[in-house]
């Protein structure tokens, strides 16, 4: 599959001189884990925002994100397949579980029955078999966790950015959710860019530890 | 000696009851003194309101009387109120001390016994009025006034038209049609809801029905349709030819003079003969603008005042009714910078310095004089208008 | 002093405060009942009474049938009844689609705080004044036909053609969005404070979806809920306006209020009969508007439903939004250049067709104004600033103590407040100007002030009650841990915490008191003229240049509180950021 590279990377508020993110480059190899750490405050949902495309509009940003060969950092944020999953699950509160994985699987498939047999198996691979007409609201933690990862990874996507996503969760929970997002991130061969300031996070992902410091000009 | 004794006896009782009248006078005076009038007044013209303002000036330098202008959109407001007084059970200090009325507004309230009077003819200044049986005074839309209210200004039907976009206007109703069709679109009149618009059609009315005297006596079933078929005949030719094809008429004469001023009409209609030249001084209009009546003559009538049954302060509202009789006030009122507004004295009552005041007003190119104003026309029996109003509604209402 | 004898003491205290405090909450719905519920409920019983051919003054006093089948009978009565459906939906309709996708194009482009100064002019405006300055822009003499004229058009003279007071209702559909999107688009934006946005579309886009779609996927079924009382209030008013409708609007045959105001203005007092029954089925359409509505919401939710099932991500949606949003930026343009032309018109001495600007100047009107009619200005801003600070007193109260109601008491309260927008106005305040008659309070500053705070109070609950509730309660129950009471808490740290909502919630009660007609009008018996009764009495005259001045004076006022409520609070907290209303 394809790899996730970040080249150059700067990123600081228009009001200040001082850059957030200074130069930063990496590269997230296919089917790995990089891990992003650094203290509250230092920008590192910043760095999510700005591969996801959706910086906010009072910061600005220099640097290249590319996916494999292509260059995407002037690509719509709708366009850059790129999943993410936060520290609140997210999961909209109006649609059911099926409706909310509907919403992630690519309209490639116009049969509606194919899409409902497909949304099916997914739950039923994540033991959350006949969940399909359940509200969100009536699932657990760490139900809602994975169904969130299901539906990001239902959008097909060419890497997943991962904001803290297992914080809310308490211990036991933790370890179970981190295993099946990461099993199946990789499974999938997805580069994935994990942020958090937990070192057992840091350490389960098996990857590339990078911190991000207070940077000075 | 039997004569004599005779031709005495009516001195003396004349003396007497002159004596008595101005006695009773002197005491409304004294009444009226400190008391604090509320005259519901159509308040949509900015030059009227300033008129009543200064009426208000006067009357309470002169007579310690203060007047309050209550601003109507509509005269119905004031009398809707007066009902709902009266629903309420207040026969006595009423909100409503004097009202501007006429037409069809006094029929309602003289009918439903909502007036109080009758007190015209007792003003000091009425001798200068013309109250005989037939005159403007004596009888408003055909109903006798018999005192219940008491005449103020004069209103008559005019047309306004630009000099500049034509040379000779129209001056019978065949010749509107006429000029309509060639110039489609340049001429309006107001919806029929509004008084204006009801007497446009009033007029057109009287002037294409084959026999006028019908006319005075009340409309029924049997004759309205029958004396009504030349004028829709005449109508469903002009409509087309109208402003917006006729589909959507102006509410209420000043709209109208608002199309005017924007060139989107070429003519349009008028109660208040001196209007369009205070409008022209105003910036209003552009001065091209001349007013001019009907050739076989138009309707005119007089707004009067009128004093409700509940009023609180009547002394007061008396008063004031006297003062705009005063031969001061009418002239006042006449000049063009002012208001524009032709006495409803009757000039043969005025003695030399009175007149002469009169004639040294100032005039303008839009003023007409009160010969170009031709015949009076006698009004119809409301009923008339009533029903004109009404089959109008039936016949074009979308 | 011994311990249970302290102890004891404060126990009784403790008991007294209670017992004051449920005396206070008895005082406070007693008051609300009796200074809301019963008056209206008399007031709509005394117009029913007329429509069934009750009128004592005139010595009908036998009741009749309803009059409706003499109203299917007038003449346009269909016309005029399928008129006001049709503006009344449509407008409505419309104002939500655009304010919709508005939000959707300049959330997270623009600070809240600067949308609310962008968009307090348009706010402050009252109907009138905005459908006066509408109607002189689109008319063939108007504003954009003098731009083009002749050099364009060739047109000398103004052309014959319909584009005010056009039979469908089209620039009085106009001239409602002008109004309604502003509005909405307060009220959205503050409903977006209750989802956290940035990461719903964080996630769409991540899912595949453009903007569009995930606004109208994800964001607008969660935030349709909390705007849709605001939304029937709209539909409410558009189905029951009479100022803009008069103005701007068909004239043959009219809306139903307008309709109705002509009938009830009719000399003969039979006419009453009609112009009552009119105002009960004014009632009855908003009853079975607003249901229709309802309706309507659940089909678009089972078709939403299937779209989103469908999960395509094409970019019809972003192209459609964009046509809109550029929709709304025409119709803000238009409402800037109608308060631009109004303020020419008030100075102007001559200006005609095809000038683009006056010919002639003069501020003779300004002056006369001024200088003539301060009682009128006095009459406005006196009862305007006394009902929005008697009301926002109420409201606080209100609001302070509505914890201690339980829930089903607290909605019956709610929905006597906001009883007063669904009721068309003239159905009850005719009536209750008769009972106010025979109780001799009619035609003063109190029974205006009092018919005025009956629209201003719902008005203000809405717009504040979203800020109070949101405060933070952990403020609230430090506060008590630091052993203050209720009273220290509201006025030392509720109040001033509260202070920016507090004062625009004071703006929006004061515009609204500015803007209103027939209570002044009915309650203060000509006696209470203001500035609005006085523009509406000038609109049945004509001249323009004295129409703008009155306009613009009654948008003057309330901008200029509009204005010191966005104001106020950055000078008081200059030295604390959070409550400047910079992030908010």
């Amino acid at each position: 599959m394809t790899k996730l590279e970040l080249s150059h990377v700067t990123i600081w508020l228009r009001s200040s001189r001082r850059p957030l993110i200074n130069d930063l480059s990496l590269v997230v190899p296919s089917g790995e884990v990089t891990v992003i750490m650094g203290s509250s405050g230092i920008g590192k949902s910043t760095l999510l925002d700005f591969i996801g495309g959706h910086l906010d509009p009072a910061f600005t940003a220099r640097g290249n994100v590319k996916i494999g060969e292509y260059d995407i950092t002037h690509l719509a944020p709708e366009k850059r397949r790129i999943g993410i999953m936060f520290q609140d699950d997210l999961l909209f509160p109006h649609l059911s579980v099926g409706e909310n994985l509907l919403f992630g699987l690519r309209s490639d498939l116009n049969k509606v029955a194919g899409r409902q047999a497909l949304i099916e198996d997914a739950l039923a691979s994540a033991d959350l078999a006949g969940f399909a007409d359940r509200d969100p609201a009536s699932l657990s933690g760490g139900q809602r966790a994975r169904v969130t990862l299901l539906r990001s990874l239902l959008a097909k996507p060419q890497a997943l950015l991962l904001d803290e996503p297992f914080a809310r969760l308490d211990k036991h929970l933790r370890t179970d959710v981190r295993s099946f997002v990461f099993e199946h991130a990789i499974a999938e061969k997805l580069p994935v860019l994990l942020v958090t300031h937990d070192e057992v996070d840091a350490a389960a992902a098996g990857g590339k530890i990078i911190m991000l410091q207070e940077s000075s000009i | 000696m039997f004569r004599l004794g005779l031709v005495l006896t009516a001195g003396f009782l004349t003396l007497t009851s002159s004596v008595l009248a101005s006695e009773k006078w002197n005491e409304t005076l004294a009444k009226a003194k400190g008391q604090t009038i509320y005259w519901n007044a159509w308040g949509g013209d900015q030059r009227t309101n300033a008129f009543i303002d200064w009426v208000g000036e006067q009357v309470e330098q002169r007579y310690g009387v203060r007047l309050n202008h209550v601003k109507l959109s509509d005269t119905a407001e004031a009398v809707t109120r007066v009902i709902a007084e009266k629903t309420a059970g207040k026969s006595s200090d009423g909100s409503v001390d004097l009202i501007w009325i006429n037409g069809p507004n006094f029929l309602s309230m003289k009918e439903k016994g909502l007036l109080a009077g009758p007190f015209a003819q007792d003003l000091p200044n009425a001798r200068y009025v013309d109250f005989s049986p037939s005159s403007p005074a004596s009888v408003d839309f055909t109903i006798p006034v018999e005192g219940y209210e008491s005449p103020w200004r004069l209103a008559k039907f005019v047309f306004n038209y630009n000099s500049a976009r034509l040379a000779s206007p129209p001056r019978t109703m065949q010749e509107f049609l006429i000029w309509s069709k060639n110039n489609p679109g340049r001429f309006t009149h107001p919806v029929v809801s509004n008084f204006l618009g009801a007497t446009f059609l009033k007029q057109a009315l009287m002037e294409l029905v084959s026999d006028p005297k019908i006319l005075q006596s009340a409309a029924t079933d049997n004759n309205f349709d029958q004396v009504t078929t030349p004028l829709w005949t005449w109508y469903d030719e002009l409509r087309p030819t109208l402003w917006r094809q006729g589909k959507t008429f102006p509410a209420s004469e000043q709209a109208q003079q608002q199309l005017l001023s924007d060139d989107e009409i070429d003519i349009s209609m008028s109660f208040d003969p001196a209007g369009a030249a205070a409008a022209i001084n105003d910036g209003a209009l552009p001065g091209t603008i001349r007013t001019y009546a009907l050739a076989n003559g138009t309707l005119g009538n007089f707004s009067f005042v009128a004093i409700p049954f509940n009023a609180k302060n009547k002394e007061g509202a008396m008063i004031i009714a006297n003062f705009l009789l005063e031969p001061e006030t009418q002239t006042h009122a006449q000049n063009i910078n002012v208001l524009g507004s032709f006495s409803v004295l009757d000039q043969s009552k005025l003695n030399d310095s009175q007149l002469a005041l009169l004639a040294a007003l100032p005039t303008s190119p839009a003023l007409p004089t009160n010969a170009e104003l031709g015949k009076t026309l006698l009004e119809p029996h409301p009923s008339w208008m009533i029903r004109l109003s009404k089959a109008w509604k039936e016949r074009y209402s979308q | 002093m011994d311990d249970p004898t302290k102890q004891s003491l404060e126990r009784t205290l403790f008991a007294m405060i209670s017992r004051t405090a449920i005396g206070l909450r008895s005082i406070l719905a007693l008051i609300l009942t009796a200074a809301f519920f019963i008056p209206i409920v008399l007031g709509f019983w005394q117009t029913l009474l007329p429509s069934f051919g009750y009128i004592p003054a005139i010595g009908l006093t036998r009741i009749e049938v309803f009059a409706g089948q003499d109203l299917i009978a007038e003449p346009g009565f269909a016309s005029s009844l399928r008129l006001t459906l049709v503006t009344g939906f449509a407008s409505t309709a419309l104002a939500c689609i655009l304010a919709f996708s508005f939000c959707a194009m300049i959330q997270n482009r623009i600070a809240k705080s600067a949308t609310e100064r962008f968009l307090a002019p348009f706010l402050a405006t009252p109907h009138a004044a905005m459908a006066i300055g509408l109607a002189f822009l689109f008319a063939p003499s108007g504003f954009f036909s003098r731009l083009m004229s002749p050099w364009a058009t060739g047109w000398q003279k103004p052309p014959d053609i319909i584009t005010i007071n056009d039979d469908w209702g089209v620039s009085l559909i106009i001239a409602l969005i002008a109004k309604e999107v502003p509005f909405l688009l307060l009220v959205i934006l503050s409903a977006l404070n209750h989802i956290s946005v940035h990461k719903f579309m964080a996630t769409g886009h991540a899912l595949g979806y453009g903007r569009a779609q995930i606004w109208i996927k994800i964001i607008i079924p969660q935030i349709y809920p909390l705007i849709r009382l605001s939304l029937y209030i709209v539909l409410a008013f558009s189905l029951s306006v009479v100022d803009m409708a008069i103005i701007i609007g068909p004239s043959n045959p009219p809306t139903l209020s307008v309709l109705s105001l002509q009938w009830f203005s009719d000399s003969d007092p039979l006419s009453l009969r009609l112009a009552t029954a009119t105002a009960i089925v004014q009632t009855l359409i908003i009853l079975v508007a607003v249901t229709l509505w309802f309706a309507m919401e659940r089909v678009v939710i089972v078709v939403g439903r299937w779209w989103i099932r469908k999960g395509g991500r094409g970019p019809v949606s972003d192209y459609l939004m964009r046509f809109l949003v550029t929709m709304v930026h025409v119709l803000l343009a238009c409402s800037v250049l109608a308060l631009i032309s109004l303020v020419l018109w008030s100075v102007a001495w001559r200006w005609q067709f095809p000038d683009i600007t006056p010919l002639s100047w003069s501020v003779q009107y300004w002056s006369y104004v001024l200088n003539s009619d301060q009682d009128i200005l006095f009459n406005s801003i006196a009862i305007a600033a006394c009902t929005s600070l008697i009301c926002l007193s109420f409201a606080i109260a209100w609001l302070e103590w509505q914890n201690f109601e339980t829930p089903s008491i607290r909605i019956i309260v709610f929905c006597i407040i906001i009883l007063p927008l669904f009721i068309p106005q003239i159905a009850f305040l005719f009536g209750l100007h008769i009972l106010f008659l025979r109780w001799g309070l009619s035609g003063s500053l109190i029974a205006v002030g009092w018919a005025h705070s009956l629209f201003v109070f719902p008005y203000i609950i809405l717009t504040l009650s979203d800020s109070w509730r949101s405060l933070d309660n952990r403020y609230i129950r430090s506060a008590a841990s630091l052993g203050a009471n209720r009273m220290k808490i509201l006025l030392r740290v509720k109040l001033p915490m509260l202070l920016r909502p507090l004062l625009i919630s004071a703006a929006i009660g004061f515009s609204v008191s500015m803007g209103l007609y027939l209570p002044s009008l009915v309650m203060g018996e000509g006696r209470i003229p203001t500035i609005t009764t006085e523009a509406v009495a000038l609109a049945s005259g004509a001249d323009r240049r004295l129409q703008s001045v009155y306009a613009l004076l009654q948008a003057l006022f309330p901008m200029i509180i509009f204005f010191a409520a966005l104001l106020i609070p950055r000078i008081i907290y200059v030295e604390h950021a959070d409550l400047r209303g910079d992030r908010q």
